[in-house]
């Protein structure tokens, strides 16, 4: 075998991976995105339609799409998610860069435990870990027990069932995704860099926000998207943290594909979320790499 | 072709009178267990341009991080221009620092990096950029302030590196083996440049380096450093002609290492009776050494001279009869390695003065090795 055949050969298994298990299921939601609902199993009306002899007919049905840009439930529900994904990922941002920076910084015998510590968590069922929360956050939970027998507080606060308790679990479970890849960059940092800038008069802080934080910048906005992009589409955290009112995009698929039934217009809320987060995306990726 | 050999040029370290420019008073510096230096005393003056000359782990290093700010000393002190450098930071130091990487900074253009100083003081734009295009002209890069440091050759970011240390006009340059990345052709034009540099600005340079050819090359003087301690300090010439141990004698350039017994002095010189061999060893009158004491003679292999005899030859006075082992051809020179009666080596060089395809003396030949007396280095130690 020619080695331009073996390459071809290696290579081919990861894009018969990509083909099966993301191109043709994807394939397969987009078409359910235009085809119209039906009672039955599955609960949607084939696409191509045979009629007479030998003609295919090809009905695309857009009034999916068409329902989603009409309807502000719809566009409320996107946007609601953009800004809980933006904001989670801010907050993963701040609590993930100085810990990041820290392991960075620590001596080289205790990264490898520090780093163990950030993804130790993943060791536990997420499911378990987000519940776990809500016995700390309830009324009588150990956050307002403490408070209260610190006596900072004469009754309990209400925590869970809040922006405040979902956000404080979105972050808590995306933190990984944060630190990991900014320690990436942080560590890969020449230490003469920080030295070069003190030497040349820049205080710790400024040398800091001159040399550190640009040079870090690949590291945050890869950081950013890891935590950015599953944060949009997330629906256990808000479900059992967030408050009753939280209408996200992704209690919104649930409820139309397992309450509603209507299978088509969920695939149709799952391509355009899909578009509107590849979109900006490829055009980071496309500007980088010029 | 050091500068101190420049007649004219001013030697401040022989005037008692002159007041150093940079104190350096008992500065000592552990890691753990490890004494990094130890209570090492040195006086700079300005304008000098002082090597710091060590293999790793003298403390050559650790003693410019001292000066840079980056370490403080445990014990000591350290005096920059009356000015006493104890818990000076880095960024309040007069002292810049050409860093042995460049560390250059990637996300700015060489303007930006060579202005990146002058920007921390606060000066304003107009003046920046006048004096980052001073900067660029005095390291020949006009035309590159644009460029991203990844657009540079080795040599042009080394030019960068010196520009932007230069650029807040310190009163301290520390080089931290600055032109060890470059190829041995460009090190030594750069060198030749950085003295240039030096010299226009005034300067005070302290440069480390464990390259003992850039230290002679560059330094008014320098410091030989061992195990955290000055082995010695003078020109590159007082060093290298009068080393004051073996080891001096053979980190600074090669050395051969005779021993003996001083047992005569003479109107000549000193009679020197090898401890080795049956032969005895003349030098120029050593200082100090009474008879019968033990000594080691330093002898420089440029200043033997070799040529074949007939086996059994005599040895005899600063005579030396082996059979060559091996010959290494460095092209300007041979190097002729000579083992003699009792398996001692020694090496001894020859100039290649004409081209020839025959050499007068070849592996295998017996040879005696000779000297005069003024070659032969009594070690004070």
């Amino acid at each position: 075998m020619s080695p331009a055949a073996r390459r071809r050969l290696v290579l081919a298994l990861p894009w018969a991976w990509m083909a099966v298990f993301f191109l043709v299921p994807f394939g397969i939601v987009l078409s359910i995105a235009f085809a119209e609902p039906s009672e039955g199993l599955p609960p949607y009306a084939p696409l191509l339609r045979w009629s007479g002899e030998a003609t295919a007919v090809l009905q695309l049905n857009l009034a999916n799409f068409q329902l989603l840009l009409e309807d502000p439930y719809y566009l409320d529900a996107y946007l609601r998610s953009l800004r809980v994904a933006a904001i989670s990922a801010t907050l993963c941002l701040l609590v993930g860069y100085p810990m990041a920076l820290a392991i960075a910084r620590a001596p080289a015998h205790r990264r490898n435990l520090l780093l163990m510590l950030v993804v130790l968590p993943f060791w536990t069922s997420f499911l378990l870990r987000v519940t776990a929360w809500i016995g700390i956050l309830q009324d009588q939970g150990w956050l307002n027990g403490l408070l209260l027998a610190l006596g900072l507080i004469a009754e309990p606060i209400p925590l869970l069932y809040t922006d405040a308790a979902m956000y404080i679990g979105i972050t808590y479970c995306y933190l990984p995704f944060m630190v990991l890849p900014l320690y990436a960059t942080l560590s890969k940092l020449d230490p003469s860099l920080l030295e070069a800038a003190e030497d040349l008069g820049a205080r710790p802080w400024r040398a800091f926000l001159q040399v550190t934080l640009p040079l870090s910048l690949p590291g945050i906005v890869a950081g950013f998207l890891l935590v950015f992009i599953p944060a949009v589409g997330e629906f256990v955290i808000p479900e059992l943290l967030g408050g009753p009112s939280a209408q996200l995009i992704g209690r919104v698929l649930w409820t139309e594909f397992f309450q509603n039934r209507d299978w088509p217009l969920a695939s149709a809320l799952a391509i355009v979320l899909l578009a509107a987060l590849v979109a900006p995306i490829a055009l980071f990726q496309w500007r980088a790499g010029r | 072709m050091s500068q101190a050999a420049k007649p004219g040029t001013a030697e401040p370290w022989r005037d008692p009178a002159a007041e150093p420019f940079l104190r350096i008073e008992k500065v000592t510096k552990r890691f753990g267990d490890f004494v990094a230096l130890d209570e090492v005393s040195l006086s700079i003056y300005r304008g000098e341009l002082f090597a710091l000359l060590g293999g790793s782990g003298s403390g050559k290093s650790t003693l410019l991080r001292c000066l840079a700010g980056f370490l403080e000393p445990d014990a000591g002190r350290i005096v920059l221009d009356g000015q006493d450098m104890a818990g000076v930071a880095p960024y309040a130091r007069p002292v810049n620092m050409m860093f042995q990487s460049y560390a250059l900074f990637p996300h700015m253009t060489v303007a930006q990096n060579i202005g990146f100083g002058l920007k921390q003081e606060g000066a304003a734009r107009a003046i920046i950029r006048d004096r980052v295009a001073e900067m660029l002209a005095l390291v020949k890069m006009e035309g590159f302030g644009d460029r991203k440091p990844s657009a540079l050759s080795g040599g042009q970011r080394a030019r960068v590196a010196l520009a932007r240390a230069l650029a807040r006009r310190p009163k301290l340059l520390l080089l931290d083996e600055p032109l060890s990345a470059l190829d041995k052709n460009l090190r030594e034009s750069t060198q030749f440049e950085l003295i240039n540099i030096q010299e226009r600005t005034g300067t005070t340079f302290v440069i480390v380096t464990h390259d003992q050819e850039e230290a002679m090359t560059m330094a008014t003087r320098l410091a030989v450093m061992d195990r955290g301690t000055l082995a010695q300090v003078g020109t590159p010439s007082e060093v290298y002609e009068f080393p004051n141990s073996r080891f001096t004698a053979e980190f600074l350039g090669t050395a051969n290492i005779l021993e003996g017994v001083v047992e005569g002095v003479e109107a000549e010189g000193v009679r020197i009776g090898s401890s080795e061999l049956d032969f005895d060893i003349l030098a120029e009158p050593a200082p100090s050494k009474p008879l019968g004491s033990r000594v080691f003679v330093a002898l420089r292999p440029e200043r033997m001279r070799i040529e074949r005899v007939e086996p059994g030859s005599a040895l005899g006075d600063n005579r030396l009869v082996g059979r060559v082992r091996d010959i290494g051809y460095y092209g300007d020179y041979f190097l002729y390695y000579v083992v003699l009666e009792h398996g001692k080596e020694v090496r001894v060089s020859q100039p290649n003065l004409r081209r020839r395809t025959e050499r007068p003396v070849d592996w295998e030949d017996t040879v005696a090795v000779t000297w005069d007396r003024q070659a032969s280095m009594v070690l004070p130690e």
